[in-house]
């Protein structure tokens, strides 16, 4: 059978202020009638553009070589018009960030509408009403909902808008890049649902682009493995899994959290835990006067040496018990201790030194490290603010904290920028360790890193901690990694502690429901695995 | 939405309370003492003076002038001058020239700075984008006196094609020449805010997902890439409209237009105090107004907005 689309020695070269740089370098490979294709890697592997590529939506400062062959043609040699012809109608599109992929100032129904009348514009503004609503419904979202605008849904429930209005000239192949890499577990598992129930509905094959390995696992037919702007590796599911042929492939696999392979020594309970939360309720207030309870009556308590997971998704209130042990969300009521000394009754004086106690790890080293200051800066000021610690001695500690991190020390004065994303987060971890704290707050610290760099920044941060033995109140929304590094784990939901308990009865033998749901909706990268699940779920 | 509304009237009536007293207060704090000044030359005997004084309430203290001044406000009375002559005719023979000035030089800078700014957000990084920077800035760097008189000299005495000064030729050839000179202030700002704005929408993720919607470049720029980038634009477009009212005192007095910018020249020089606070009182209230009717075109424009 031919290919749907095929790339055939695909370049990609971006200009950037002179100097030009190959992003895709003579990639092929093809879509088969029918067919999930998914096209794995990290990024800067390419695989967003030769997406782009296909449809002629590379940026103004691309040029790319070789050929796109659709329908016999060639995309890279069409008209504009031939494009627009193309596009939406044959092949269609949808994005990563769901809410953004909305114009944000037109309701759901007229981008609908809009869609369905551009490529059928012989049928009348009712009609494409009507199938607008048939649409949304094909997504589980109610008819009702065509009045509504993007901000007024979820990112799951936009991205399912995105996936009907891609679906409603039927095209012959959909390309999905990331569709669900902004999104929590559940939905993730909600949206692929979606998709994968279309390709029962529809003729045409589905292109992935993806660089979750479980995403694969769970949808793929064929993997497209791609590294630096080049196809490592093709192969069918079942086939890279088991008997992955590349290195590259194989590193990758092995990147993935796999977890239970931190061993979990019990600590013994000791007087004075390193952190102990009781009952604390913090809330905000939102419009008009109401108030937003973020979380309710939660009570934790971290032992001296002990790395805790909080696992949740957006929305469920872990991040904001980190921040209000650091101070920067209200205690509304019940009390938080960290070393023995409580927050809400403490002096100004007395939350200063105990402030210095904690150190913290934000998600995104490039927003948390200050951009004109040189990385040097960033990790001394800790000391030189609370040790009063100048000079040649600063100038030594902070080439050690690099050290310590694994990056030269010569780099003091080097800029964030010049850094990459887990070279950056290193800095921050030596930040955060400089004033030796009892407690670390590590608020998903890999989450932005790509999953060959994750693994690499949680080897640090465990080989740290077994160092300088502080407690870790590690949150995540991953469940392998909070499998991978922590002793004990508790889930919240809504705000809630709907479960705490060591590693292995949390993850192994969850009781709550709720974690029940989170455990199954997290895929893990088993291709058969996968399937059973699905097969469990779509039966249930 | 009403809520909205009611919450942005109440703010207007608070600043409008306080900007009229600060202005009240500060207009008859200026030295000099306007009522011996009406004499002239001839210096007025004790006695008139004091009589005046007692006519205007001058010897009360500050605060029941304002408050009586305040009342008749209310009632839509803004007060005689010195001389006698109601305030509110006065500026009711200025206003039609300086709303006339106002809206062509507005509708010069929408239909021109708009224009330019949108080819130069399309055409991104071209030498289009970079001329309309430099000319737009250039022009603006002129000061407004000497485009002025060239204007002037130019248009009116060399070419003979646009009246010099005066406003017996009416709309629109009295006023082109002067709004033109007016609008180009504004001309910089306005392109440079709609080019930005384009750049933005145009750069945005939903504006790739239209794209990959097989739908037509006049669609995309003229429905979607409109209307997102519209909303900053406006809400300067109003505010300016609110200034261009009362900001053309240069531009009238060099034209010779009879409007309120001469009008409130000519009673800051003679120390006409009521006369003053009258026209920044109706100053302030357009302001307010425009801001106001900003806010409600910005919830119209976005959802986002109308709904928080």
């Amino acid at each position: 059978m031919t290919d749907v689309l095929r790339f055939e020695e695909l370049t990609v070269d971006f200009t950037v202020g002179g100097t030009t740089q190959r992003a895709v370098d003579g990639v092929s490979f093809g879509v088969r009638p029918g067919e999930v294709l998914a096209v794995v890697g990290e990024s800067g592997s390419g695989k967003s553009v030769t997406a782009l590529a296909a449809l002629g939506l590379l940026p103004s400062n691309a040029r790319a070589g070789g050929r796109i062959s659709f329908g016999g043609a060639d995309v890279l040699a069409m008209s504009r018009a031939e494009l627009t012809a193309l596009r939406g109608r044959r092949i269609a599109m949808i994005f990563q960030d769901p809410s953004g992929a909305l114009d944000p100032v037109f309701t759901i129904g007229a981008q609908l509408v809009e869609m369905i009348r551009t490529h059928q514009p012989s049928l009348s503004r009712s009609a494409a009403r009507e199938r607008a609503i048939e649409l949304l419904r094909m997504v589980e979202i109610p008819g009702n909902r065509l009045k509504y605008y993007p901000h007024q849904l979820s990112g799951g429930q936009c991205q399912r808008v995105m996936i009907a209005i891609a679906l409603a000239c039927d095209p012959e192949l959909l390309i999905a890049d990331e569709p669900t890499t902004a999104l929590d577990v559940t939905v993730q598992q909600e949206v692929l649902d979606v998709l994968l129930a279309m390709r029962s509905k529809i003729s045409g094959a589905i292109m992935i682009i993806t660089h979750d390995m479980g995403v694969v696992a769970d949808v793929a037919d064929r993997v497209v493995v791609m590294r630096k702007g080049s196809v490592v590796e093709t192969a069918e599911v079942h086939e890279l899994f088991d008997h992955p042929t590349q290195e590259y492939t194989r590193t990758l696999l092995d990147a993935v959290p796999r977890g239970g392979a931190r061993e979990s020594d019990p600590v013994a309970d000791q007087e004075v835990p390193a952190l102990r939360i009781d009952e604390l309720v913090v809330e905000y207030r939102g419009r008009r006067g109401r108030t937003v309870r973020a979380v309710e009556e939660v009570s934790l308590g971290l032992n001296p040496g002990e790395i805790v997971g909080l696992v949740g998704e957006s929305g469920s209130g872990k991040s904001t018990i980190g921040k209000a042990v650091l101070g920067l969300a209200p205690i509304t009521s019940g009390e938080v201790h960290v070393a023995g000394q409580a927050l809400t009754s403490a002096s100004a004086s007395d939350l200063r030194k105990t402030r210095a106690r904690i150190g913290v790890v934000f998600q995104n080293p490039a927003g948390s490290l200050n951009p004109r200051g040189t990385i040097g800066q960033s990790v001394g000021e800790p000391l030189a603010v609370h040790r009063g610690v100048r000079g040649a001695e600063l100038r030594r500690r902070v080439e050690e904290l690099l050290d310590s991190v694994e990056l030269p020390g010569a780099w003091a004065g080097r800029y964030p920028h010049e850094l990459s994303g887990g070279q950056r987060q290193r800095v921050s971890i030596a930040r955060a360790i400089s004033l030796d704290p009892g407690l670390l707050i590590a608020d998903e610290p890999t989450s932005a890193l790509d999953v060959s760099v994750q693994a690499t920044v949680l080897e640090l941060l465990r080989s740290l901690q077994d160092r300088l033995h502080f407690a870790c109140l590690f949150i995540s929304h991953d469940l392998a990694v909070v499998d991978q590094v922590c002793d004990r784990v508790a889930v919240m939901s809504q705000g809630r502690l709907v479960e705490q308990g060591d590693r292995e009865s949390v993850l192994r033998d969850p009781q709550d429901p709720y974690t029940v749901r989170l455990l199954e909706a997290a895929p893990v990268p088993d291709p058969r695995e996968q399937s059973r699940r699905r097969g469990l779920r779509l039966a249930g | 939405m009403a809520r909205f509304t009611i919450r942005r009237l109440i703010e207007l009536v608070l600043v409008f309370f306080g900007v009229t007293f600060a202005i009240y207060a500060a207009v008859f704090a200026l030295p000099g003492d306007p009522i011996s000044s009406l004499g002239g030359d001839q210096p007025l005997s004790p006695a008139v003076v004091e009589r005046i004084r007692n006519l205007y309430h001058l010897n009360d203290p500050l605060w029941s002038q304002y408050l009586r001044y305040l009342g008749h406000l209310l009632t839509g009375d803004l007060g005689v001058d010195f001389r006698g002559r109601s305030v509110a005719e006065r500026l009711a023979s200025r206003w039609p020239v300086t709303i006339r000035l106002a809206l062509t030089a507005w509708v010069i800078q929408v239909v021109i700075g708009v224009g330019l700014g949108l080819v130069a957000g399309l055409r991104k990084n071209t030498w289009i984008d970079r001329g309309v920077l430099i000319l737009t800035i250039l022009i603006a760097s002129v000061p407004i006196f000497v485009m002025a008189v060239t204007a002037q000299l130019v248009f009116g005495v060399k070419l003979s094609l646009l009246p010099i000064a005066g406003v017996s030729d009416g709309w629109p050839t009295s006023y082109l020449l002067p709004a033109t000179v007016l609008a180009i202030y504004g001309l910089a700002a306005v392109a440079r805010l709609t080019r930005g704005s384009v750049v933005d929408t145009m750069s945005s993720d939903f504006v790739r997902a239209l794209w990959a919607k097989g739908l037509s470049r006049r669609r995309v720029i003229g429905v979607h890439v409109l209307r997102n980038s519209a909303i900053p634009v406006l809400t300067y477009l109003a505010i300016d409209l609110g200034a261009l009212l009362g900001g053309a005192v240069v531009t009238e007095g060099i034209f010779n237009l009879p409007g309120v910018g001469q009008l409130l020249f000519e009673s800051i020089r003679v120390h006409e105090g009521p006369t003053v606070v009258g026209i920044a009182t109706a100053l302030i209230m357009i302001f307010l107004l425009t801001s106001l009717v900003v806010d409600l075109l910005n919830s119209l424009l976005d959802p986002r907005i109308r709904h928080d």
